[in-house]
């Protein structure tokens, strides 16, 4: 045997094509072997254009909650992240959609979540003698100041605090990993770079640091 | 059973397509050998296969974990924790957990390319601290092939000779993020070294493969190859040669023998036909990961060796060790309001902290590193979550999405990544009772850390709480207490399990020699980090590639000159 040295070369140890090593490749992991910057910057492309293609068009069919339950959520969701001047709200950005997903992609979650719309029709029957979705705006509000906030020391409620938080947790990850949310964050990266050259000054300032 | 045997003898059977089985095909298959590769799991390719450029909102799970994608949707590692059919179990009062890469390549899919060398110190701890065991090598046998892998692979870092921890052939290392260098600005001040990280990851074009476009996601796997993975880097090689067969879908059952006590093959499941087959080889290289080939080989009975094969020490599965590993993250005021820029940079962090103290000093033994994290990094599922621990309240409405606002970015993450003694109470050994779905016995595994881990993590925990202090911030989780371990993962979380068929100069209590070739049966060797003496904090991936390449070409010389 012969211990040959590293790198691509063919049988006669002459520096292989691209096109040699693929058409040698097909029946195993197809490497590319001399890659430019620029085809690289391509494969980056393509593959951004191949998913956008394969995006979902259908109308959303809901799974899990229940039509009464699913007007809570909007209504919800909408209340904790609101439109404002930067973005829309969490119904726009498809929140109660990705939330009905989750349920079914996430069955451990169901028995909170079913519980807790429950446990706030509960508290806004207690408190106004309506469900949540039938309640006026202030009464809505006055009900999420009791619960909204972990800083509300009374353990009668902290089951409510408890599902608040986590349905506020849910509702912060359908709102912001959505194309609207990640927008709003100014989250700009994804992107293809040539040559990484560090932050940029504005950045560097802000945290009082310098290369 | 029956067992569909194949006529042809290859010169080599390697079981595993990860690091040590990729590095071992490579050399080999260059070195003009026949050889066969069985593979568990299916082909992949990430030119086509990776997720490396989605949007949380290119799917409706927005990048959640999955069963068979623990680390989110989009990553590129097939296998997990739980494999469907592939239970493992524990004995009492054990908690191991075990990741298993189930693909092309394997782990090499998984991991956060973090690349450094053992030092000197790291060979001969024995000698030094009194516990475990010395390496039957040392570090100047293992240079030259650190030096050629760095050269292969491509790995960048900067020199600062730094005791015990070499430096390498390295490509330039990328500018720090800006957080990242007020992290610095907190290490410099507590006298914790801070330089510039070792990843496998390209900053300038080599061996044909083009230099990273900073998307900061390899770990769903580089479309364009300019990260190390196996089926990128290692099996390209190997398979232009014309001499390596893959076979996928090929769970090993055991290495077969003869009379004589030699390897002559390997017999396995094909998943997809769940019948037995058996390659034939004259060598055999086992490279199925620490547990897998401890597994295989106490599977491996027979008359002439009831324990298991290579097994007369009784050490196959014992020795077995991970990386210590816990993690805090803090909340940073300064770090509020950012400014937007693309800071995605290479995956992972382009600093970390390489141990720095004296033991001399400390109440346990050996040390950790720290790795980095933090930033404005692209949203996915959990993102923003537990406001409370930012804000204090939670809340709702308007304020609550300028909270969201506010606090996006301005987290840092600290992880330690530390070393394990071995201790006689942390092994793996076949379960009498139980077996997967193709009718092979699993493992059961004993783990238990002593006080040395747990004074360590104990030391983590403080240090990380004082950078983030010294940051002006707030760390996010309360100390955990002695009970807890001071929040170590359990044994195996950091998925650097290492030592279950040790090297030693003594087969009476080490499974190969320091060729990492069988003790017991001179045609069998093992490349994966099964061959580890001691588990330095280093993460073992270089170290496994350094020495299945050392081994590989003792393998072709040992051939050459008939010894073999």
């Amino acid at each position: 045997m012969r211990i040959a040295g590293c790198g691509m070369r063919n049988k006669n140890g002459t520096r292989m094509s691209r096109r040699q090593a693929l058409a040698l490749l097909t029946a195993g992991p197809v490497a590319a072997m001399t890659w430019t910057s620029a085809e690289a910057e391509q494969a980056h492309e393509h593959a951004a254009q191949a998913r956008a293609q394969a995006q979902p068009s259908a109308v959303y069919k809901r799974r899990f909650f229940t039509a009464h339950e699913y007007a809570t959520v909007g209504v919800l969701v909408d209340l904790i992240i609101p439109r404002d001047e930067r973005s829309g709200s969490a119904t726009e950005a498809g929140v109660p959609e990705f939330m009905d997903f989750m349920m079914i992609d996430q069955p451990r979650r169901q028995v909170a979540m079913r519980g807790g719309l429950a446990l706030l029709d509960k508290l806004s029957q207690d408190r106004c003698g309506k469900r949540f979705v039938s309640a006026t705006d202030r009464e809505r509000r006055a009900l999420l100041d009791e619960i909204a906030y972990t800083s509300n020391p009374d353990p009668g409620l902290s089951h409510a605090i408890a599902f608040f938080s986590s349905f506020r947790d849910l509702t912060a990850t359908g709102f912001f990993t959505s194309k609207m949310g990640v927008a709003d964050l100014h989250y700009v990266g994804n992107v293809f770079v040539d040559e990484w050259t560090g932050c940029p000054d504005a950045a560097l300032k802000k945290l009082g640091v310098t290369y | 059973m029956q067992i569909i045997r194949q006529p042809k003898v290859h010169d080599v059977c390697i079981v595993g397509s990860g690091a040590g089985g990729g590095m071992a095909a490579k050399v080999l298959c260059e070195a003009g050998a026949d050889v066969v590769m069985l593979e568990a799991g299916p082909m992949w390719d990430a030119a086509k296969d990776s997720k490396m450029s989605a949007w949380p909102y290119d799917s409706p799970r927005r990048g959640a974990a999955m069963p068979s994608k623990p680390f989110g949707e989009f990553d590129g590692c097939l296998g997990g924790w739980d494999i469907d059919g592939e239970p493992y179990t524990q004995a009492d009062g054990s908690t191991f957990d075990w990741f298993r890469g189930r693909m092309l390549g394997g782990r090499t899919n998984h991991w956060g390319r973090i690349s450094l060398r053992m030092g000197p110190d790291d060979f001969r701890r024995r000698s030094l601290d009194g516990l475990g065991d010395d390496w039957p090598i040392g570090y100047d046998d293992i240079k030259p092939y650190y030096d050629k892998l760095d050269r292969l692979v491509g790995i960048f870092g900067s020199i600062e000779n730094l005791p015990n921890e070499p430096d390498g052939v390295f490509l330039p290392p990328p500018k720090p993020r800006c957080y990242e260098l007020l992290i610095k600005q907190a290490a410099d001040a507590l006298k914790i070294t801070c330089v510039a990280n070792r990843l496998s990851i390209l900053t300038r074009p080599l061996n044909g493969r083009p230099a990273c476009h900073y998307c900061g996601q390899c770990g769903r796997g580089c479309a364009t190859h300019s990260n190390f993975s196996s089926p990128s880097v290692l099996l390209p090689p190997a398979l232009a040669t014309g001499k390596l067969r893959i076979v996928t879908g090929a769970m090993a059952r055991e290495v077969l023998t003869d009379a004589a006590g030699l390897a002559t093959g390997v017999s396995y499941v094909n998943k997809a036909d769940r019948r037995d087959y058996a390659v034939r080889a004259r060598i055999v290289v086992l490279a199925a990961s620490a547990c897998e080939t401890a597994r295989l080989l106490l599977n491996s009975t027979s008359g002439r060796f009831p324990d298991g094969l290579a097994n007369s020490s009784g050490a196959v599965g014992r020795n077995l060790t991970d990386s210590t590993g816990l993690g805090v993250s803090g909340h940073i005021p300064k770090m509020e309001h950012g400014v937007a820029h693309n800071e995605d940079g290479a995956s992972g962090a382009h600093l970390y902290m390489p141990w720095w103290l004296d033991n001399g000093k400390l109440d346990f033994p050996r040390g950790y590193h720290i790795e980095l994290g933090g930033g404005r990094r692209m949203p996915g599922f959990g993102v923003l979550g537990a406001i409370q621990r930012f804000n204090g309240v939670g809340g709702y409405g308007r304020s609550l999405k300028d909270d969201y606002r506010r606090f996006y970015g301005a987290t840092v993450n600290f992880a330690g990544r530390g070393e394990m003694i071995p201790n006689p109470d942390t092994y793996c050994e076949i379960d009498p009772n139980v077996v997967d779905a193709y009718g092979i016995p699993v493992l059961r595994f004993h783990a238990k850390f002593s006080d040395h881990e747990v004074l360590q993590a104990k030391h983590m925990q403080e240090t990380f709480r004082e950078l983030i202090h010294t940051m002006g911030g707030t760390p996010l989780t309360a100390m955990p207490t002695r009970e807890q371990n001071y929040g170590l993962e359990n044994v195996g979380r950091i998925i650097h399990e290492v030592g279950t068929t040790r090297m030693g100069s003594d087969p009476a209590t080490s499974v190969l020699n320091a060729n990492c070739q069988a003790h017991d049966v001179k045609n069998l060797f093992v490349a994966d980090g099964g061959p580890f003496v001691s588990n330095a904090h280093k993460n073992c991936t270089w170290t496994i590639l350094a020495l299945a390449m050392r081994t590989a070409e003792h393998i072709a010389l040992s051939r050459n000159q008939g010894t073999l």
